[in-house]
């Protein structure tokens, strides 16, 4: 687990460096050829269309500008029916206001007071707005929308142009309120809460501070509906729930129908019968169909030949009682195969 | 005594069509008459009644039933539909950028169903064709690479249990108890068995910069083309392209053909639809680690770049919203979990954090996965106020919310690895609650 224990690891770090020293491209193509070598090599601009992260350091920024004009009229277009037109709107998020509030007793977090780095805005939009289009702005709409945003939060003046070069050295309003947590960025760091594990008489009183408010209660629905009703333990907000819930108060036990085609194969009707076309051991439904539709009895008597089984009507062959399907399921098979057009199609 | 109690819970007759219903009115005739032996007496003899009602054949005895093949691809008992991922109400304003949970209290053992693992989507569910996916791999490296799945198919794989856990699980709990079960409070939690190429195979096949290369960028290639800066130590240790899950190919859901894991860290860096990795000298600063999953301090700054997901448990029987049908036995049974490494030992109070006993742990325990735990429990009808407590091979304990909160105030939204309270009240209601 510990890398600095991987000497191979170390060997190649030192391979590396001694051989950069000398003649780069010679050392680059002896160092490390692959093991296996699956893969297709390509080249950076290959990938150029995929590629399109932006860097803290403006590393990854396109070519082109947009200015707060420009990204006023693309913002009223594209952008202020989510996120209202001075981009105050909490529907999604909140995209100005609130610069300086955070370290107040009523912070405000929006992209603008909270965001350290104005590339970051440049990098999202890009690639993740508008909403519902990704990846539709050309790198002039982005840049023209990135400096309407800067503008919304009074961060910038109605004046700016942004392009590769300007828009790295701007300084945002909390460009020093994010620091790294070092203790969560490898498995060895430093915990910030230390707890003892006290087994007796510990210092916790017990004390109920705080439970859940009235005023959400049933926000998440029936939970005696939200667990199986089986065992000891159930779910419910109460016994008279789970007794409900038991009881059949609408827990959506729900079966999904069968087609009756499929009703027909899992009853084991089509080993015997086909749809359509000539007899297999017993007459196609369609043949049945053509016999007895007219008849004003059929289906009873059809009903019949399902519950007992019986020959005669086709020949000598009996057909074994289907008796084990339940009787809606046979009526459903009888009713569909007295209704069915001989394509063998479902109704 | 427990197999007799055993013994006498499986004899009593479940009709058909009000499963279980019987227990509950016997629960309820033993709970309000008073009728029942406290103590050890009542763990002997739960009354199984010498009036039980003789038995019939069922329905089902007496019939042929569907064939194989009914359901190509099975699916759950009909009985088990309550058993779903569930959206909370008003948590996100749109489904294509939300989370739904998944339902902890009904589930068994370590390994969660894939199709109740939890999602998190960021711009929809995208519809991959695995033939035309494509994995970048390219930045601080000899050579740039375009794998196909074939490729990836083809490169030895490894398989490991692992658990992925949001970075926001817990969130709505910052303040105050704010939803009403396991399935609110902790179900953006589950564990698979992951099958995939080691990351670091991939790193040293691209010949990637052993001393500049510090970070590595992932990318989804979803409708967000989600973006995560990744450390070089996580990579090479124990991280893994996958594309299987379960003994199956990977559900869209969680990322279909591939997405990047990185065991023990928060969700969001398991990249889903992983379509490019790059390799770098400094952290991205993407969205989703400046205005998103970021923990605001009580001191108004952000801690940026908290990536592990430290040692947490949660008690999921009995738990918030569930009702305790019965006095005496019952199993206290829960999970806990550490991105530091393995499980070490998981106590468990009834008395609201003040005395302590150990619970069994579920063998094997596994690093960075999901740690069954389990304990006897005599109910005896009065309040008590269940807990657990997770200890991980780094020897860090779970705190107590007033413990985290200390440190990291009430604002935060992310990493809450506080120490659950559920109230059993003597009604046998179990609520979600904090105490002191």
């Amino acid at each position: 687990m510990s890398r600095s224990a991987d000497p191979r690891g170390a060997m190649r770090r030192i391979a590396l460096l001694v051989v950069t020293s000398a003649v780069a491209t010679a050392a680059l193509a002896a160092g490390t050829s692959p093991r296996f070598g699956f893969g297709k090599p390509v080249s950076e601009a290959d990938l150029a269309a995929w590629d399109i992260d932006v860097r803290p350091d403006g590393k990854g920024l396109p070519e082109g500008s947009g200015s707060v004009m420009d990204g006023e009229a693309i913002y009223e277009a594209k952008c202020a029916s989510c996120h209202g037109s001075f981009g105050e709107s909490n529907e999604y998020h909140v995209l100005a206001g609130g610069v300086g509030s955070l370290q107040s007793a009523h912070p405000e977090r929006t992209t603008g007071s909270k965001l350290n780095h104005a590339t970051t805005l440049f990098d999202y939009i890009h690639r993740a707005m508008p909403y519902n289009a990704p990846q539709s702005l050309t790198d002039d709409e982005v840049y023209a929308l990135t400096a309407y945003v800067l503008y919304l939060n009074d961060i910038v003046g109605d004046d700016l142009v942004l392009d590769r070069e300007s828009l790295p050295t701007l300084v945002m309003p909390n460009a020093d309120g994010f620091y790294p947590g070092v203790g969560f960025m490898s498995v060895d760091g430093e915990p910030d809460v230390k707890a003892p594990a006290c087994m007796k008489n510990c210092p916790m009183t017990g004390k109920e501070i705080s439970s859940l408010p009235e005023s959400v209660r049933g926000a998440h629905g029936n939970l005696a509906l939200q667990s199986r009703p089986i065992g000891y333990i159930r779910q419910g907000e109460s016994m008279a729930e789970v007794q409900a819930a038991a009881a059949g108060g609408g827990a959506p036990v729900a079966v999904a129908e069968l087609a009756p085609e499929a009703l027909a194969e899992q009853g084991g009707c089509l080993a015997c019968h086909a749809v359509v076309g000539s007899r297999k051991l017993g007459p196609s439904f369609n043949e049945v169909r053509e016999r007895y539709q007219a008849e004003a009895g059929a289906r009873a008597m059809l009903l019949a030949k399902l519950e007992a089984g019986g020959a005669g009507n086709w020949g000598e062959m009996p057909m074994p009682s289907v008796s084990y399907l339940p009787a809606t399921d046979r009526e459903r098979l009888v009713d569909w195969i007295l209704s069915t057009p001989a394509t063998g199609a479902t109704p | 005594m427990k197999d007799s109690l055993l013994t006498g819970t499986r004899i009593r007759p479940a009709p058909e069509n009000h499963l279980g219903e019987d227990v509950i009115q016997e629960a309820r005739r033993r709970f309000m008459g008073g009728a029942l032996m406290a103590g050890a007496a009542a763990m002997a003899a739960p009354a199984v009644a010498a009036s039980a009602e003789s038995l019939d054949i069922p329905e089902w005895t007496r019939q042929l039933g569907p064939g194989v093949g009914t359901h190509p691809y099975g699916m759950p008992s009909r009985y088990e539909a309550n058993v779903q991922r569930r959206e909370s109400p008003g948590l996100t304003r749109t489904k294509q950028s939300s989370v739904s949970f998944t339902p902890l209290q009904s589930l068994f053992g370590i390994v969660t169903p894939s199709g109740l693992h939890f999602e998190r989507y960021h711009a929809g569910l995208p519809d991959i064709d695995p033939a035309e996916h494509r994995l970048a791999i390219h930045g601080l490296v000899e050579q740039p690479r375009l794998y196909t799945m074939d490729d990836l198919l083809r490169l030895p794989s490894e398989s490991r249990f692992h658990f992925v856990e949001c970075g926001a699980n817990t969130a709505m709990e910052w303040g105050n108890s704010a939803v009403p079960t396991v399935q609110y409070t902790h179900g953006m939690l589950s564990c698979s068995e992951y099958t995939g190429v080691p990351l670091k195979l991939l790193l040293e096949e691209s010949g990637y910069d052993r001393k500049l290369g510090k970070y590595l960028l992932a990318e989804g290639s979803d409708g967000a083309a989600l973006t995560r800066t990744i450390g070089i130590d996580a990579a090479l240790d124990d991280a893994m392209v996958v594309y299987a899950q379960n003994g199956e190919m990977l559900r869209p859901e969680q990322g279909y053909p591939l997405r990047l894991l990185v065991p023990g860290v928060q969700g969001i860096s398991q990249v889903k639809w992983l379509r490019r990795l790059e390799v770098g000298d400094m952290p991205w600063n993407t969205r989703e680690e400046s205005l998103q999953y970021a923990d605001f301090m009580p001191d108004g700054r952000y801690r940026q770049y908290t990536w592990i997901q430290e040692a947490k448990s949660v008690i999921t029987t009995p738990s918030g919203g569930q009702v305790i049908m019965d006095k005496g036995y019952h199993q206290i049974t829960g999970l806990a979990w550490s991105g530091r490494g393995r499980i070490t030992r998981v106590d468990v109070s009834t008395d609201g954090g003040r005395n302590w006993r150990e619970a069994t742990l579920q063998a094997p325990v596994m690093s960075k996965c999901l740690t069954r735990f389990r304990c006897d429990w005599n109910w005896d009808g009065g309040p008590a106020l269940l807990q657990s407590r997770a200890i991980d091979e780094t020897g860090y304990v779970q705190p107590q919310m007033k413990q985290l909160r200390e440190v990291r105030g009430t604002r935060s939204i992310y990493h809450n690895n506080a120490i659950q309270t559920w109230k059993v009240a003597e009604d046998g209601v179990v609520t979600n609650v904090q105490v002191s």
